[in-house]
């Protein structure tokens, strides 16, 4: 009974947001056009045969490259900028009013928007290969799942990240700089621009023990065939996620009791 | 007399936002080393680049310190000038407020481009500044009257088409209403301004000097730094930078005779 309920909630919800956010595919599409650095770096790469001291091929250098692209594109979150245009318009005070928790909402929003993105990173993939044949694959289909497995990981450790810091927004104004400041070492350490093999060794010496290559130098390892740890990885992931689970709850329950509604 | 009453205006426009963005000291705290963070992280990722290779699109290291610096300080002023203010037309746009811009007795592009100030952004111009002047000292630059001319008239021009790439795409919202993140797509292509243009593969050296002429926006301003630059690149930069400065202007004038007002 309760679980239908649940179900019947989240499929609402999901429904919603997927109509909401193909009102707004143009604007989709240029976020999916807005993630292609990682082509540039594999431009930079290839062109100046950088890979050869990494000892990774161009055809694997640039599945990964593709790899990295797709699962930035599946695992971008921005509850931190909703949650705060909401928060200081007010209008969290009808969501909180509700019997779900409006962190629900956001959810079905970043899934809704994932669902609208796919096929415009299907044709930006598929331009890819008309340029780049010789790097067309087709991975195994236990990989496969696995790789979407740890995209989706990917996105809950990047999403609750996110959501701790929309919590701060109950406290200070603008917590979006503090996501600003925390998206730094995620761009560079994560593998976006360079796959973390690459990096020196006083660097890949803590990294690995820091969430960031599990973002998306992990996953995309995985999809694009590149040697990687599977079980080490994966298991990171798991941790960070219930690591960072009852944070999220406690501040949640700490700034539930500091919001101060509008007008009061 | 015009110009004066312009002056007096912008002194209005510097006095009100920097009293409202010094309202959230921690957040300027925070970009501060945010902005640290990211000048680190790109000096690590060039590092990379070079650990194994001497040369990258013929710059050696010092010399590509260069055009980083020089893209860190385009990059503050973007942060102080162009950002804050050109991601607000599409909010004017959304909510009407741009018919109050326009019934003012002042020109509506200087309004829309200056009017707010984010201080944070001065950090980041002093950092690149600094980075710079130690660029200066490891390659041996001689200083003289002559190349500060050159390279101050390249950078303005730089400047200048940064200026009018931003408002170009910003104008289109008059059409396209929910574009604001057009800008991003934009940003995502000037990240490649980090890097020697010579590094990429001549098809994308092409795009990016004729389509979007990131090309012009650090490139030339580096090779000035490092004496290598013709007359005519820099004379191409003037050109061009006074055609994209002029085109921003008519085509402002012409995209406003389009607007509709909110309630119309």
């Amino acid at each position: 009974m309760i679980s239908n309920l649940i179900n019947r909630k989240i499929f609402t919800l999901l429904k919603v947001q997927y109509s909401n956010m193909l009102e707004y595919r143009v604007e989709i599409a240029l976020w999916a056009i807005s993630g292609i650095i990682p082509f540039f770096m594999l431009n930079i790469w290839t062109n100046n045969n950088l890979n050869e001291s990494i000892n990774i091929s161009d055809v694997l250098l640039s599945r990964y490259f593709l790899c990295a692209f797709f699962v930035r594109q599946f695992s971008v979150v921005w509850v931190v900028f909703s949650f705060e245009e909401d928060s200081l318009t007010g209008k969290v005070s009808p969501y909180l009013i509700q019997p779900l928790n409006p962190f629900f909402r956001y959810f079905a929003q970043h899934l809704a928007e994932q669902i609208t993105r796919f096929p415009f990173a299907v044709i930006i993939a598929f331009l890819f290969f008309i340029f780049n044949p010789e790097s067309i694959w087709i991975p195994k289909l236990g990989i496969l799942f696995l790789s979407i497995l740890s995209t989706f990981l990917s996105f809950l450790i990047q999403f609750l990240i996110q959501s701790i810091v929309a919590c701060l927004c109950f406290w200070t104004e603008k917590a979006s700089s503090i996501e600003r400041l925390l998206f730094i070492p995620t761009l560079f350490l994560s593998g976006l621009l360079a796959p973390v093999v690459s990096f020196p060794e006083y660097v890949k010496s803590w990294v690995y023990l820091t969430p960031f290559p599990y973002l998306i130098d992990f996953p995309a390892n995985l999809l694009s065939g590149n040697e990687t740890n599977i079980s080490r990885g994966l298991s990171m992931q798991i941790i960070w996620i219930l690591l960072l689970f009852p944070i999220f709850k406690k501040i949640w329950c700490e700034g539930k009791k500091k919001f101060t509604a509008m007008g009061s | 007399m015009n110009l004066r009453k312009y002056l007096k205006v912008y002194k209005k426009f510097l006095h009100t936002s920097l009293a409202s963005e010094l309202e959230y000291k921690t957040n300027i705290l925070i970009d501060l080393f945010t902005a640290i963070l990211s000048l680190i992280g790109s000096i690590f990722l060039l590092s990379i680049f070079f650990e194994n290779n001497g040369y990258i699109g013929g710059w050696k290291f010092e010399q590509a310190l260069i055009i980083q610096g020089i893209y860190t300080i385009l990059n503050g002023i973007t942060n102080t000038w162009f950002n804050p203010n050109l991601t607000e037309i599409v909010k004017h746009i959304r909510e009407g407020t741009l018919d109050f811009v326009l019934l003012k007795p002042i020109d509506s592009q200087f309004f829309i481009s200056l009017k707010r100030i984010t201080p944070s952004g001065f950090l980041e111009i002093i950092l690149g500044f600094f980075l710079l002047l130690y660029c200066i000292k490891i390659n041996q630059i001689n200083i003289n009257l002559t190349f500060l001319t050159l390279c101050l008239i390249t950078i303005i021009c730089s400047i200048c088409i940064l200026y009018s790439l931003w408002f170009f795409i910003s104008t289109t919202t008059i059409w396209f209403v929910k574009t604001w993140n057009a800008t991003e797509v934009l940003r995502s292509f000037l990240y490649i301004g980090r890097f020697p243009l010579n590094s990429f593969s001549i098809s994308l050296r092409i795009f990016f000097s004729v389509f979007i002429p990131i090309a012009f926006i650090t490139s030339i301003p580096a090779e000035v730094f490092l004496g290598l630059s013709q007359l005519w690149e820099i004379l191409l930069e003037v050109i061009v930078a006074l055609i994209f400065l002029s085109s921003s202007r008519k085509f402002w004038l012409y995209a406003l005779k389009f607007y509709s007002s909110a309630s119309s």
